[in-house]
């Protein structure tokens, strides 16, 4: 068969069904509200926050490679584009950008403006070590671990924070090598 | 003055504009999410009945929201103050804000005339969804009644708001029926 050519953020996005991102950010907003009701902690709402993204993330990206048609990226600096162009068009629909290359190509950032997860947000004061989008990061290292490489990721900016924009810091600690269970000619 | 305090880079989240709500998320990503708020709300609960109650109470805090929304977008700070009004609106206008479409329909309970019900062949909540056998009547629609609820009591009309699923013949899948329940006045 001959490869189909990669789908850009766009055309996916506009072939996708959709639905209000209010709906979405609302109910976000109705998830986070919950958490800090039931674990009290910031750090536990955090951690919790982390971990639904997670759970989220190694589901999505089987979506991801099913409508993208990307094959595997030549090396991670094509794979943090994919993710900023492709990913969070085709499910956000907002594009977000990289940027903060390390000399060796492992660590940086990827940076939204634009980020439906915080209309209506204002962090009181109480909440302030509260990293609100937490889910974000968990989803792409989870999508990511699926795909082979191990991350870490962590927030540089937060606009609820006060910054003027979110940035993610992703660092690829390990690349594991693919394994296949089975032989090719089985 | 609320919001003001630490040094943020727009002070208040009153000064941005308010957006006109025509963004848009996949409704993959709203999915995932919803997913784990039922998965996440399963762990915190011993039974099914606690657990609807607890995706109601979610629901309710993104009803009461959308209502003090709309009303000041759509309709020029005004809401409905008659039983029938703010009926048509929830079916209506918070059906098409947040699913895209007005409800299947509307109807007026035949046993008792306080119920009114609200029907939706594939609510957009449950379209992801199959109840195992072991959870017996359990409805994710218990987070769009609680939504409701949230509209209907925010407004001034307190009710009980259940969702059932009602078999349609000749139709492999339930529809689901949100039941309205309106209190008695005080």
């Amino acid at each position: 068969m001959a490869p189909v050519a990669p789908r850009s953020g766009d055309a996916i996005f506009a072939s996708v069904d959709r639905v209000n991102a209010e709906l979405f950010t609302l109910t976000y907003g109705a998830i986070v509200r919950q958490l800090l009701t039931d674990l009290e902690e910031v750090e536990e709402v955090n951690k919790q926050l982390d971990q639904m993204g997670y759970n989220i993330g190694i589901r999505l990206v089987d979506e991801f490679l099913a409508k993208s048609n990307v094959s595997s990226c030549v090396d991670f600096k094509e794979t943090a584009e994919v993710i900023a162009k492709v990913g969070f068009k085709m499910f956000l629909g907002v594009t977000a950008s990289v940027t903060n290359w390390d000399a060796d190509g492992t660590c940086c950032s990827i940076v939204l403006e634009d980020n439906p997860l915080v209309d209506f947000v204002e962090l009181p004061d109480n909440c302030q070590g509260l990293y609100y989008c937490n889910i974000l990061s968990g989803v792409i290292r989870g999508a990511l671990e699926m795909v082979s490489m191990k991350t870490e990721i962590t927030w540089a900016r937060d606009m609820l924070r006060g910054d003027d924009a979110f940035e993610l810091q992703v660092k690829l600690i390990k690349q594991v090598p693919e394994e296949y269970p089975y032989k090719d000619d089985e | 003055m609320i919001g003001v305090g630490k040094a943020k880079q727009y002070s208040n989240v009153l000064d941005k504009p308010l957006s006109k709500g025509k963004q848009e998320v996949s409704l993959s990503a709203f999915a995932f999410l919803f997913s784990e708020l039922v998965q996440y709300n399963q762990t915190q609960v011993d039974n099914i009945a606690e657990l609807e109650r607890r995706l109601e109470d979610a629901g309710y805090s993104v009803g009461a929201r959308v209502l003090e929304l709309l009303c000041h977008r759509d309709k020029g700070n005004r809401r409905d103050t008659r039983l029938l009004g703010i009926l048509s609106f929830v079916h209506t206008t918070v059906w098409k804000v947040l699913f895209g479409k007005a409800a299947d329909s509307l109807e007026k309970g035949t046993e008792h005339e306080d119920e009114y019900m609200i029907s939706e062949k594939e609510l957009l909540v449950n379209r992801f969804i199959s109840i195992p056998k072991d959870m017996g009547t359990f409805n994710c629609g218990a987070f769009v009644a609680g939504i409701v609820r949230g509209v209907l009591d925010s407004a001034g009309f307190p009710a009980v708001v259940t969702a059932h699923f009602v078999p349609i013949e000749g139709q492999q899948r339930p529809r689901t029926t949100i039941l309205i329940k309106f209190a008695e006045e005080s």
